[in-house]
């Protein structure tokens, strides 16, 4: 039997039946067309799938839609504001922070739950984040570099790189 | 991936939850954070008719001193845990062991007592929860009961509950203030699940140990109480050599696993290697 629920999605209300076997990572990608949240391992390993759940970093694979309701998520799609990239996402533009962008907003969600409770990391700090989240193309210097660019210009930091 | 049909219906309090079990009997399962159980069920080595939802339960939600108790409710995250200051000044032991738990975002939804239940034979919590000689109190038709964690878990995804029987919340003694505690674990690097995993609760005066209790988890088909290594160390001054001969004594009584990540071999020098760390880790935190 179909549930409803209602949840908000990067600020914007939304009320839908779902059956309740309907996984978030799918009622996201397939229902709101928010394709942005990837589906990698599906064994919530690789972390492709991370949004912000009530501002807390999840892996939406191993998530039931159901147990979103009224929660408030925030996707990659979420994140820029007035067609302004936030700061994690031109770190990742200026950094080389990624080759094939599979993982990328996986990665930019946990270091957006990361800079929300460490405004200023160290580098150990971010490796350490980002340990339930698989990146197959860069090594993660530069991940980890793109991570420090944000944190610094929301710090207002200067930039170098 | 994709689970087999089910239905779901949120219950509001524990017992609704339990009338909830009574009704639809084996038929249902406990969906508490669903970190265990929907990758289970999206194998579909899990097929359950009924979801019963206890996350909106408040009561089983949050930490509290209870005396010379800490209390844990069911519900309350591994990152909640990982960050609470009761529970890093009562027993420091169970915030090191929250924070290797998987990775933040697993940390930010799975709860203690939907591990605990689910009974992973390479979780963290249960060496942890026995080594603190912790007790969890459970709720079913015919009221509530508390077991010992030694006693919960029995086999792999095996415990104590009984059919129809909710997990309220977890009971654990404070760890003294002249006690050393550590939880040291050889991951799985995919998983982050303990191939291996040592926690140590050292009862110190000065150098001198006067209670010991050294329990693992990854090791056999259930974490277990190494009683061989907590003798050795029991009043004992814990020089290197009666570190290393304890260490030595690791997991010598159990039925160890071998499978594709480690045989049986490699998992026994792990435990005589994780137990001696943890061991001299709680040395230097006492």
């Amino acid at each position: 039997m179909k549930k409803q629920i209602n949840l908000t999605v990067n600020g914007k209300a939304y009320s839908h039946e779902v059956e309740p076997r309907t996984l978030l990572v799918h009622y996201l990608r397939d229902t709101l067309r928010l394709t942005g949240t990837h589906v990698g391992c599906d064994t919530s390993s690789c972390g492709s799938c991370t949004i912000l759940m009530d501002g807390q970093a999840v892996k939406c694979c191993s998530l039931l839609a159901v147990q979103a309701d009224g929660a408030n998520i925030t996707t990659i799609e979420g994140l820029a504001e007035n067609g302004t990239l936030h700061p994690l996402q031109e770190g990742f533009r200026e950094e080389h922070g990624l080759q094939c962008g599979f993982c990328t907003p996986g990665m930019i969600m946990t270091a957006a739950d990361l800079l929300s409770n460490n405004a200023d990391p160290s580098e150990e700090e971010i490796r350490h984040a980002l340990e339930g989240n698989f990146c197959r193309c860069t090594g993660y210097h530069n991940i980890v570099k793109s991570i420090q660019y944000a944190a610094n210009k929301i710090n207002k930091k200067e930039v170098v790189s | 991936m994709i689970p087999a049909a089910f239905d779901y219906q949120k219950a509001s309090s524990v017992e609704e939850a339990v009338g909830l079990l009574k009704e639809h009997g084996m038929d249902a399962k406990i969906l508490a954070g669903g970190h265990s159980l929907i990758p289970a069920m999206k194998l579909r080595l899990n097929q359950p008719g009924i979801l019963i939802d206890i996350s909106g339960i408040s009561e089983l939600n949050g930490i509290k001193v209870d005396g010379n108790t800490l209390v844990i409710g069911a519900n309350t995250t591994h990152g909640a845990i990982a960050k609470s200051a009761e529970v890093a000044s009562s027993a420091p032991v169970l915030a090191a062991t929250a924070g290797v738990i998987g990775d933040v975002q697993i940390r930010n939804k799975g709860t203690i007592g939907g591990s605990i239940a689910h009974a992973d034979p390479a979780a963290d919590w249960p060496a942890a929860l026995i080594a603190c000689n912790s007790s969890i109190e459970v709720m079913g038709s015919g009221g509530s009961r508390t077991i010992a964690a030694a006693d919960f878990f029995v086999g792999i995804y095996e415990t104590a509950l009984e059919d129809g029987e909710v997990i309220v919340a977890i009971h654990v003694p404070k760890v003294p203030g002249t006690a050393g505690s550590a939880y040291e674990k050889f991951f799985q690097p995919a998983s982050r699940f303990a191939i291996v995993g040592c926690a140590a609760v050292l009862e110190m005066k000065d150098n001198f140990c006067t209670s010991a209790r050294v329990a693992f988890t990854g090791v056999a088909d259930t974490a277990f109480l190494d009683e061989k290594v907590s003798a050795a160390l029991e009043n004992q001054t814990l020089d290197d050599a009666t570190i290393k001969a304890a260490s030595e004594l690791a997991a010598s009584d159990a039925e160890i696993l071998g499978d594709h990540f480690a045989s049986e071999e490699y998992r026994q020098h792990l435990a005589k290697v994780f137990a001696e760390r943890a061991i001299r880790a709680a040395i230097a935190n006492a």
